[in-house]
């Protein structure tokens, strides 16, 4: 009994640390975001009004959550900025996604099809550039594709163009950039559902009448539909809400919620505006974390 | 059930030669070849066993049956037609795979229709052969259960049932009852024999238990580092093997090594150092060998605690003495291990246990006479 109570009381507080760690950073945060998206903007220190103060006690507050109001949200739907910002981060995040799909998927299977020995090689190569810093990246990828950068003196070398092309501030190279900075959240949950397919399973389609192309798409695709719908939401997800990417590499004629976010923040300094685009972004992104988690359980059921 | 029989795969082989031929085939894997020029015939309708132990080449030689390994060397002949060149989904022959390897995302008749929809069999056949099929192997009920919701046993079931559904010319089994408990695979073996008859079907499979290979095979054939040691039915194999390696893979044998001392027609005395002459009138004339081994099964040597009353001089028959060292009790017999006089060498003699209360039985330490006829030894080329 005793040995029983010793091992079992850390055991449920460790149960319950994820749920503070998410109350602590997550809730708490979100509900002071909430909390300014349904203030004004201020003059003054913070930034907004009312600002909730305990020491007004019991009336004060009463007073100040009366003088919250969804303006910041009617403002956020009469003007088309932040309805195209948001179609805009939706289809970004769309289109990025399904050629990180259409990159990632093969690079996965060649991994998976590598002999044992190298496969840990593949995945450390996969890998290390996250050892670099992301925005030291992202400035590189500047370089590169600058007017005078390493991309037009090879293609000008090599006589492909005749002209320098322009590469940067386009969608061309803001896609560049989301597939090169997301392809390791793509391909390697890809990677650990192929390389655990059973290769007796491809032999068996293929003694049952498959060609390999048969096979492929009536057994590896189906069960690899665990890894590409975890890699399609762990790339999805967090395009969206993209902001450094799109702001460094793409042209200034459109805007993600990320930018339309910064923007508000920054340099309108208005938070409580800057506040409801973050719940907006929230709310865009909430039907793909729902579909996430419930995938998840799922997953977690299966096994 | 009997309605539920598909009609016979197996037509009559119009060329009158086997139905399946095997002609020097070579596989090599780097430097090691698992297959080293192998050639084998299998008759239509036979149940052929390739036994062998681990690292043998047997699953080799059955992946090159299905086409998951080209042979470097050598043609493989189905009715006449080299499928040597030809990939697994070209040819006629279907296998069952030692996993199983059902497709987890598929039920039941989803797996069992999957070759027949590639074959591009009408819809409406396909729901009657799925349905024929699983009537076939007892899964009624089952059809929309996934493969992790079903039992080992099941499972198997399933496995047959999709590998037979297009009616192969062969059926190839890689260790079919290998992952099925002890008393599943005993019943299951009686099915596989039975379905294999009525069906008169082809069946070539991989097994490392010879137990299985003896009760369900029609002939056998012995692997041994790529290369076919015997082929024989399950008796000849048994009791009249070609060499040392044979006797001590298939069943358990005592063996005594010793020089040919005389050679009468098919009758032979053979010298065996510590032990005296053993005479044996073996099957095969190991011819033109002197030093040889006479191999005799334990279950063909018999005890008593008094030597047998015949001739002395009789020539058909081997009389040895010693002690009882050891019993081991198997159940239906025990294994007795005798100390020969001299300590030269030691006799297994299996004994069946034919009462309840054994008044015959013999305790460790018991002087004892065990004899054998010459007519259960084998001679063998040592």
């Amino acid at each position: 009994m005793s040995a029983r109570r010793i091992f079992t009381r850390p055991a449920r507080l460790a149960a319950i640390a994820p749920y503070v760690w998410m109350a602590l950073f997550f809730l708490v945060p979100f509900a002071f975001v909430v909390k300014i998206s349904l203030s004004q903007a201020a003059i003054a220190q913070p930034p907004y009004m009312p600002v909730v103060m305990l020491a007004d006690g019991w009336r004060g507050l009463v007073a100040a959550f009366g003088a919250l109001s969804l303006d910041n949200f009617r403002l956020l739907a009469s003007d088309d900025l932040y309805l195209l910002a948001g179609l805009r981060s939706l289809t970004v995040a769309a289109t990025a996604t399904a050629l990180l799909l259409l990159i990632g998927y093969p690079v996965a299977y060649a991994m998976a099809r590598l002999p044992r020995r190298w496969q840990p090689v593949a995945m450390t190569l996969v890998i290390v550039p996250f050892w670099t810093s992301f925005l030291i990246r992202v400035y590189a990828w500047i370089n590169i594709l600058q007017h005078d950068g390493l991309l037009n003196k090879i293609l000008l070398a090599l006589h492909v163009v005749s002209a320098p092309v322009v590469w940067l501030a386009t969608d061309r190279a803001m896609y560049l950039g989301l597939v090169y900075s997301y392809l390791p959240f793509m391909i390697l949950p890809l990677y650990a559902t192929l390389a655990r397919l059973d290769p007796a399973l491809l032999e068996a389609a293929g003694d049952l009448g498959s060609s390999p192309r048969q096979a492929f798409w009536l057994v590896t695709v189906p069960l690899s539909l665990p890894g590409i719908g975890a890699g399609v939401l762990l790339c999805f997800i967090p395009i969206v809400g993209e902001f450094v990417i799109p702001d460094l590499l793409a042209g200034s004629d459109s805007m993600m919620v990320g930018q339309a976010l910064w923007l508000e923040f920054f340099t309108n300094r208005d938070w409580p505006v800057a506040s409801a685009t973050a719940v907006l972004l929230l709310a865009i992104l909430l039907l793909p974390l729902l579909v996430y988690d419930r995938f998840q359980r799922r997953q977690m059921r299966r096994s | 059930m009997a309605d539920a029989i598909p009609t016979p795969a197996v037509e009559a082989v119009s060329h009158g030669g086997p139905l399946l031929r095997i002609e020097q085939v070579v596989k090599r894997f780097g430097n090691v070849a698992a297959v080293d020029g192998l050639s084998l015939d299998i008759k239509a309708g036979e149940f052929f066993a390739l036994l062998g132990p681990s690292g043998c080449g047997k699953t080799t030689l059955l992946r090159m049956l299905a086409g998951f390994e080209a042979p470097d060397a050598g043609r493989i002949l189905l009715d006449g037609v080299d499928i040597a060149p030809m990939l697994p989904h070209q040819r006629p022959v279907n296998m069952m795979f030692q996993s199983y390897a059902l497709f987890p995302h598929l039920s039941v008749a989803g797996n069992i229709a999957f070759g027949l929809k590639r074959a591009g069999m009408p819809r409406r056949e396909i729901g009657q052969r799925v349905a024929e099929m699983v009537a076939l192997v007892r899964l009624e009920g089952l059809e929309t259960r996934k493969p992790d919701q079903l039992s080992g046993g099941q499972r198997q079931r399933v496995a047959l049932a999709r590998a037979l559904a297009r009616r192969p010319r062969v059926l190839l089994l890689d260790e079919p009852l290998g992952a099925l408990d002890r008393k599943l695979r005993e019943s299951t073996q009686r099915e596989l024999l039975d379905l294999q008859r009525r069906l008169g079907l082809t069946f070539v499979v991989v097994t490392h238990d010879q137990d299985e290979a003896m009760t369900m095979a029609d002939r056998i054939g012995v692997m041994n580092a790529g290369r076919l040691e015997q082929v024989a039915t399950p008796r000849h194999l048994y009791e009249e093997p070609v060499s040392r390696w044979i006797a001590g893979f298939v069943g358990d044998v005592n063996m005594f090594d010793g020089k040919v001392a005389r050679r009468d027609g098919g009758r032979f005395a053979v010298a065996v150092p510590g032990v005296g002459l053993l005479n044996a009138t073996p099957p095969r004339d190991p011819a033109g060998v002197e030093a040889v081994s006479v191999a005799i099964r334990p279950e063909k040597v018999r005890l008593s605690r008094r030597p047998p009353v015949a001739d002395v001089a009789d020539a058909s028959i081997n009389r040895l003495e010693g002690v009882v060292r050891d019993i081991g009790y198997l159940g239906g017999a025990s294994l007795y291990t005798v100390a020969l006089d001299g300590d030269a060498a030691t006799l297994r003699a299996s004994v069946a246990n034919t009462a309840r209360l054994d008044a015959d039985a013999f305790p460790v330490g018991q002087r004892i006479a065990a004899w054998f006829s010459a007519d259960d030894c084998v001679v063998l080329e040592r």
